[in-house]
């Protein structure tokens, strides 16, 4: 009954979302178009930038290395999302519930976010098997680790007074009021870290690898192409690179948008 | 119930409350007690302590110094049993739940089944016009709209004692009036007793069975002024002299006490006969 209530507005929703897409794709399109030009109107050397066609093409006949080196950095870097983000979310968690170790904690997490974490990549290496995953997603983890957790710990901690009073009111547990307060108030906040983190595990993944790695991983690739002036490979190694980090934050974007259905980006206007 | 006709729900002695932030003393000296099934509301220029009283009553605010019983026993005891529902200022709702799910939160924290507190919610929601709006959000509705579903909610689970916050302070004349018919009816119907903060001094005599006019910084109690006029009050009790009588009293009586504060043509707008 209902249904046919909804079904339409769905339609015409979906409809209106695709219409907003259309200035970016003809955006997108028109960049291509410019870039391809550009390249034959101004005899751009092809080691300074390829054209996109040829950079696809190069993807093509190369898709066979290309696409599990893009696997094996795609692992670390889920691998390093995954645990950094659980691992923000439960420390944030357990400090949210005692305030006073918040409070001394948030300077301190703040600061420790701005260090380029990424610095440590080369170390990294050498506290693990160079060759291995690991040293990859444990610089991914911890890039993931520290937006997730500060921004976390600051979504637990604005809660409305207003709505832990009526909970209170209600002589509501500690624990109700997480539940039914606390945690929905932090979600946008933890999806907004999240997609931060999505984004920052690729990097973290990719960079790492440039200092070694296994050799059928994308950053290891790309770098070693640069080397021996394979540029075109080298870019259609970015262009895997990009689509598998667009992939991952689209899958975070998808999530949001299935958990947290109040917030003003997913409102209707 | 344990508790005998002749003993007062609320009993307030030589409450004092003083905000260490701002040093503020929002309350001093009251003295207060409302008896079984009455209406009683709280008038007094802005600031001067009513929002802090009710939560002092509802173990929201710890007193500085005297003491609330609530039902007999103490305020934090009667919080625990969940004696009472409140109606904030603002309506609090939460922007994650629906207008349904707003309604039915303090029904979920009493262990109800789906069932009936879907079944509680439709009349609820039949009660402050609100049909056809269960799935929305609250950011959909008005501030009216959002105020008559933090009504709905406190008046979900029928408790014996409501606190209410300017309930109607955001709606406009004809739906306040309505609800203000309606409350009675259900008051009358529970035999709850209501503490009600506003600031129409004709809302506060045309509902109440007396009326504590208050006087600001610090708070106190400046008189108070029963209401002799009889239930159920109805639209025609607003044309009646004792009507109009009992709101130039209250007036007489905020006027002399916090005139520098409540501008007197606001008084005039507020006791405006329709
Ligand atoms: N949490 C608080 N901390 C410090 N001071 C407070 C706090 N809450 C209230 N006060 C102070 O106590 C006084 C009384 O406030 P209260 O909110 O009870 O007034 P009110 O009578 O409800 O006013 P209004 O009619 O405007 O709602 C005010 O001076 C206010 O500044
Ligand atoms: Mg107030």
């Amino acid at each position: 009954m209902s249904g046919l209530i909804v079904t339409p507005s769905v339609g015409r929703r979906a409809a209106r979302r695709a219409g907003d897409w259309v200035p970016a794709a003809v955006v997108f399109v028109l960049a291509i178009v410019v870039w391809e030009g550009a390249i034959s109107a101004f005899h751009i050397q092809q080691f300074l930038l390829p054209r996109p066609s040829d950079i696809v093409s190069t993807f093509w006949t190369n898709r066979h290395t290309l696409w599990p080196a893009g696997w094996t950095t795609f692992k670390e870097a889920l691998g390093g999302f995954a645990f950094g983000s659980l691992g923000g979310v439960l420390v944030a968690t357990v400090v949210g519930r005692f305030r006073v170790v918040g409070n001394a904690l948030m300077p301190i997490a703040i600061a420790a976010n701005a260090v380029p974490i990424i610095a440590f990549a080369p170390i990294a290496n050498a506290w693990f098997n160079p060759l291995s995953s690991t040293s990859k997603m444990a610089i991914a983890g911890v890039l993931c680790f520290l937006p997730v957790m500060v921004n976390t710990m600051r979504g637990l901690q604005s809660a409305d007074p207003r709505q832990i009073e009526l909970m209170r009111s209600y002589a509501a547990s500690e624990l109700e009021i997480w539940r039914r307060v606390r945690v929905p108030t932090a979600l946008p906040y933890l999806f907004t870290a999240l997609k931060v983190a999505s984004v920052l595990a690729m990097i973290g993944a990719i960079v790492a690898e440039y200092f070694g790695g296994a050799f059928n991983a994308l950053g290891v690739l790309i770098r070693s192409d640069a080397q021996i002036l394979d540029f075109q490979t080298a870019w259609a190694g970015i262009l895997v690179a990009s689509l598998l980090g667009l992939a991952l934050y689209g899958a975070v974007v998808l999530a949001e948008r299935l958990v947290v259905r109040w917030t003003p980006a997913t409102r209707e206007a | 119930m344990s508790v005998s006709d002749t003993d007062p729900v609320v009993r307030i002695e030589g409450l004092t409350k003083t905000f260490a932030r701002g040093n503020v003393t929002a309350l001093q000296d009251i003295d207060l007690e409302l008896m079984p099934g009455e209406f009683v509301s709280l008038i007094g220029p802005s600031g001067c302590g009513k929002s802090t009283l009710l939560r002092v009553i509802g173990d929201l605010v710890e007193p500085t110094a005297g003491s609330v019983t609530v039902n007999g026993k103490p305020a934090k005891r009667a919080r625990a049993d969940r004696d009472y529902g409140i109606v904030f200022q603002d309506s609090v709702l939460f922007d994650w739940r629906t207008v349904a799910k707003n309604i039915g939160l303090p029904l979920e924290m009493l262990g109800w089944d789906r069932d009936k507190r879907k079944q509680r919610i439709d009349e609820m929601l039949d009660l402050v016009e609100l049909r056809g709006f269960e799935e929305h959000h609250p950011w959909q509705l008005s501030g009216g709209m959002q105020q008559r579903v933090s009504i709905a909610r406190a008046l979900a689970f029928e408790p014996a004692l409501l606190l209410m916050d300017e309930p109607f302070g955001a709606l406009d004349e004809m739906t306040r009036e309505r609800l203000n018919l309606e409350l009675l009816s259900i008051w009358q119907q529970l035999g709850s007793t209501v503490v009600f903060v506003t600031h129409s001094i004709s809302e506060a005599v045309f509902l109440s069975t007396r009326v504590v006019v208050m006087s600001p910084r610090p708070g106190r109690i400046a008189g108070i002024v029963p209401i002799d006029l009889p239930y159920p009050r109805g639209v025609e009790t607003r044309e009646e002299t004792r009507f109009f009588e009992l709101v130039t009293q209250v007036r007489e009586l905020l006027r002399s006490r916090g005139e520098h504060l409540l501008p007197e043509e606001e008084l005039g707008l507020l006791e405006a006969p329709e």
